[in-house]
């Protein structure tokens, strides 16, 4: 067996100091007698995968990790577990630096508490999102699991009378080997939670991992397959009413005024309350309370509503593209060289409003408690939501407890800077003075049309080659509503005008070209809109990405030679483009009808390649066959996670190029559902492959980097089949 | 009062006549891995089985069931059920998993009927169900993996 243990001469030393200030590591606030409320506050709401009575020998050696006299080590996960594996992912770093067997593993979603549980990218914010949940835990949570590990040597050896170097642990059991003895976790615990708490760790080197890197399976499976995991929309709480909201039928429509009789006279409906978003309907249940909703008469005042449609807007971003817009990027000069190109091309295209439309629709519980709030939620925005609540109460934030549950998807939708369904379900309870706990359900045709989507976007490219066919200028214009705008993160996140979120894959798009111009246009439009996952990159990486085959083709070269002699100063990107194009067999010959495409973008520091084929069948129909993807995502914590966030972070976007836009038509949106918010299905989906590119740097985010490849890679498929171009999402062929 | 068997019990229930039986099942009998995605019969969230056959709970009002027998995802104790659930753990099929109680309800269906089912049979028994997380090349390999387990020996169609 065995690497020693603390004091391998490979290992790198941490201070564990270094981490505690505010966060991290909160050694020594709970060992031994933890008081009840931390105990309490360590416990997570019901978002986990163990459920036992916490003993009073339960050594806490910091706010990620207890362990029980029973043997199990829990970890407490600060980030929302919505799909994307955080569960599994974060109790791996902890478990190898303690070296933890995986079975004994369970996993609690933790508390909201900024002090102990911010987002270390994110300052003092509680939160998930950006891809960021593995990439900030890495060294911290390892750090969790390496200073518990050395209390419960310390234990051992104090226990044993040897010295700790003579120690090796393995699989939770600790070992002396020339004495021949041994004890488990939790045999220790109690002991280890009187040593003095490290000052500093040693981490493993990546050669000594026995977890990172190997495929352990989800900590959250077995709960998902058996029907037991337990999302917001399964609460049940003693009293707790079913609130369904009225919401206006345009954006910016408010109550005039509402006649509740009919609505009241409803068997189960218990009340109806005006609030700044509507009108709610509260029941004994969702059927009573959604009955209640359809007899509620509601007059809106749309005099301040928005009434424009989707081909008008659209019409207002061509004009708008049409002059120059707050620069996010300008090298050499452009205008001068595309004047002397010998050709020049042009395109333009259009991106549809979408909605994020996770399978679970937006839903929150909440009840007043003793002096605060308590809140049962899909939680991914822990810290604007608490300070939203606290407002509407007129409490502190730290009164408002948030008991984070499973989220049914999310994709960007649950951490709304406004937090606006989360505020919902707090103007309710207030409108009711607290009387009985609230469930918020939006039906799906409330979380398809009350808003908050990927914006609408237009661009425009212009682009010259000289006449040698190397590209000379790179003109890039965008026109649509800026997600930061009038948040909380305007300050940070708009840089002289350009919001970096609306620009990201085009302003450092990596081509070596000498003369680029990136700009901006962001038009304020009274239609709410968010991130959505991958953010900037699902419209930038489209139009990068299907306008360098333009290029490709008009230099009659081969897209994947072209780029490869323009990211030459990007190693990354090129091995991962050269990794997929390798197992696609990319220069093989395809059939008449078929056709190869390729796509490579980095987002979240994690480089993304994929190689479509897609089969044309008829005029007007396709599909899309096989998808080779590669990844550099850094250390590879939990390949299968990895495997599974590129397969359906593609399908994800597969969607998105195939088939789904949200459009508004006289300020109503028009879809409202599954029937006509269309979304790829199991038999659309092609056969994937993924190849993880093996990496020693610090790893980085996988939820979000394989959604904005795909839509460029099957475009340029459909081109190398068809010879067509496209200027619109979803994809559509011509006759 | 309707009446009707649930998991093998029988359950006299005081509801409304209309109430879609995911919501009885759901809000009156307490049981919540059947789930709402859509409440329209697209998305099959909501599947559970009527007497053996795959149903949309969301669209079905429990009046037209009473008297019949239900199954939901957490009364699948048949080996074809337990064979699917265990295979779906064994492949990290699930992400968020919101989908997936309807997935795997849906996948014991044709199982049950279809033994050995073509990829067309896959498709079409399966593209009721959408998953927004886009677990379908693990939802796929599941079901020829379970089909396996189940007949081994015998060689995919
Ligand atoms: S909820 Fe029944 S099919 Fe979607
Ligand atoms: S696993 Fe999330 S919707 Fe299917």
């Amino acid at each position: 067996m065995s690497r020693d243990d603390t004091m391998l001469p490979g290992r790198r030393r941490f201070l564990v100091a270094t981490v505690t200030a505010g966060a991290g590591l909160t050694l020594g606030m709970c060992l031994g007698g933890c008081s009840r409320e931390d105990k309490e506050s360590a416990q997570a709401g019901p978002g986990k995968t163990g459920n036992r009575i916490i003993s009073d020998a339960a050594f806490e050696p910091n706010a990620f990790v207890r362990i029980t006299p029973d043997d199990r080590v829990t970890v407490i996960v600060k980030h929302l577990e919505m799909g994307q594996g955080t569960y599994t992912g974060i109790a791996t770093l902890v478990a190898e630096e303690l070296d933890a067997g995986w079975s004994q593993v369970d996993v609690e979603g933790a508390p909201a508490d900024a002090a102990r549980y911010n987002n270390l990218f994110w300052g003092k914010l509680q939160g998930t999102g950006g891809s960021t949940a593995i990439a900030n835990s890495y060294e911290q949570m390892r750090k969790a699991g390496a200073a518990a590990r050395a209390m419960l040597v310390a234990a051992a050896a104090k226990q044993w009378r040897v010295p700790p170097e003579e120690i090796t642990v393995r699989d939770g059991v600790l070992r002396h080997a020339a004495k021949g003895i041994q004890a488990s976790f939790g045999e220790l615990a109690e002991l280890a939670a009187q040593q003095p708490v490290p000052e500093d760790v040693f981490l493993k080197e990546p050669g000594e991992f026995r977890l990172i890197g190997t495929r352990v399976a989800r900590k959250d499976s077995r709960a998902k397959v058996d029907g037991t995991a337990v999302f917001t929309q399964d609460m049940k709480l003693p009293g707790m009413l079913t609130a369904l909201v009225a919401h206006p039928p345009r954006f910016g429509a408010r109550v005039r005024s509402f006649d509740a009789v009919a609505a009241r006279a409803v068997a189960g409906v218990h009340d109806v309350v005006e609030i700044p978003s509507g009108v709610a309907v509260l029941g004994k249940d969702f059927w009573s309370a959604s009955k209640g909703r359809d007899a509620l008469q509601v007059d809106w005042d749309e005099s301040a509503a928005f009434m424009s449609g989707s081909d008008e807007l659209m019409a207002q971003y061509q004009a708008l593209a049409d002059k120059p817009g707050k620069v996010a990027r300008s090298e050499g000069d452009v205008s001068a060289a595309l004047g002397s190109a010998a050709k020049t091309l042009r395109t333009s295209i259009a991106f549809p409003y979408l909605a994020h439309a996770a399978l679970e629709p937006m839903n929150c519980v909440m009840q007043r408690s003793e002096g605060g709030v308590e809140i049962w939620n899909g939680e991914q925005y822990q810290t604007p939501d608490q300070n939203a609540v606290a407002k509407v109460f007129g409490i502190g934030p730290e009164k408002v407890k948030i008991n984070m549950l499973y989220a049914g998807g999310s994709f960007g939708r649950r951490a709304n800077p406004a937090s606006d369904y989360v505020l919902e379900t707090a103007h309710i309870v207030k409108a009711i003075g607290g009387k009985a706990p609230v469930k918020l359900v939006w039906t799906r045709e409330d979380d398809m049309r009350a808003g908050y989507y990927r914006p609408m976007y237009y661009h425009r490219l212009e682009a010259g080659l000289d006449a040698d066919g190397n590209p000379v200028a790179w003109q890039h214009r965008i026109v649509g509503q800026s997600i930061i705008a009038d948040t909380a993160f305007e300050g940070a996140l708009v840089k002289d005008g350009v919001d970096v979120t609306s620009v990201e894959g085009a302003a450092n798009m990596p081509y070596a070209i000498p003369n680029i111009h990136v700009d901006l246009h962001s038009p304020q439009v009274p239609v709410p809109v968010q991130w959505w996952r991958s953010v900037g990159s699902t419209h930038t990486a489209f139009a990068v990405e299907t306008f360098i085959d333009r290029l490709a083709a008009a230099a009659g070269r081969d897209p994947l030679a072209l780029r490869r002699a323009l990211l030459q100063d990007h190693p990354r990107h090129l091995g991962v483009m050269e990794l997929a194009a390798e197992n696609a067999g990319w220069g093989t010959p395809m059939a008449a009808g078929r056709g190869r495409g390729i796509a490579v973008h980095e987002s979240f520091n994690t480089y993304v390649a994929q190689v479509a084929e897609v089969t044309v069948h008829d005029n007007k129909r396709f599909t899309v066959d096989r998808v080779v993807i590669a990844v550099d995502c850094g250390v590879a914590v939990n390949p299968d996670v990895i495997r599974a966030q590129m397969e359906g972070g593609m399908g994800f976007g597969l969607s998105a190029a195939l088939s789904s836009a949200l459009t508004l038509d006289a300020g109503r949106v028009v879809q409202s559902n599954f029937h006509d918010y269309l979304v790829v299905r199991l038999d659309q989906m092609p056969r994937v492959e993924v190849h993880i590119v093996k990496s020693a740097q610090p790893p980085t985010g996988v939820g979000e980097p394989a959604t904005p490849v795909i839509a460029p890679a099957v475009a340029n498929a459909l081109s190398n089949a068809t010879g067509q171009h496209f200027d619109h999402l979803p994809l559509t062929l011509s006759a | 009062m309707i009446e009707l068997t649930i998991n093998g019990t029988v359950q006299q229930l005081d509801v409304d006549p209309d109430i879609p039986l995911l919501w009885a099942i759901r809000d009156v009998v307490g049981l919540t891995g059947t789930k709402y995605g859509c409440g329209i019969a697209q998305c099959g969230a909501c599947t559970v089985h009527l007497d053996g056959q795959s149903v949309r709970a969301c669209v079905t009002p429990v009046s037209a069931v009473a008297g019949k027998s239900i199954t939901t995802i957490e009364g699948l104790d048949t080996i074809v059920g337990t064979t699917v659930q265990e295979t779906w753990e064994k492949l990290d099929v699930v992400q968020c998993g919101y989908c997936q109680s309807g997935q795997i309800m849906s996948a014991v269906a044709l199982l049950s009927k279809n033994p050995q089912p073509s990829d067309e049979d896959i498709n079409a028994a399966m593209a009721g169900n959408i998953c927004r997380c886009h677990t379908y090349v693990r939802i796929r390999a599941a079901v020829k993996e379970a089909s396996q387990a189940l007949h081994p020996g015998r060689s995919q169609s």
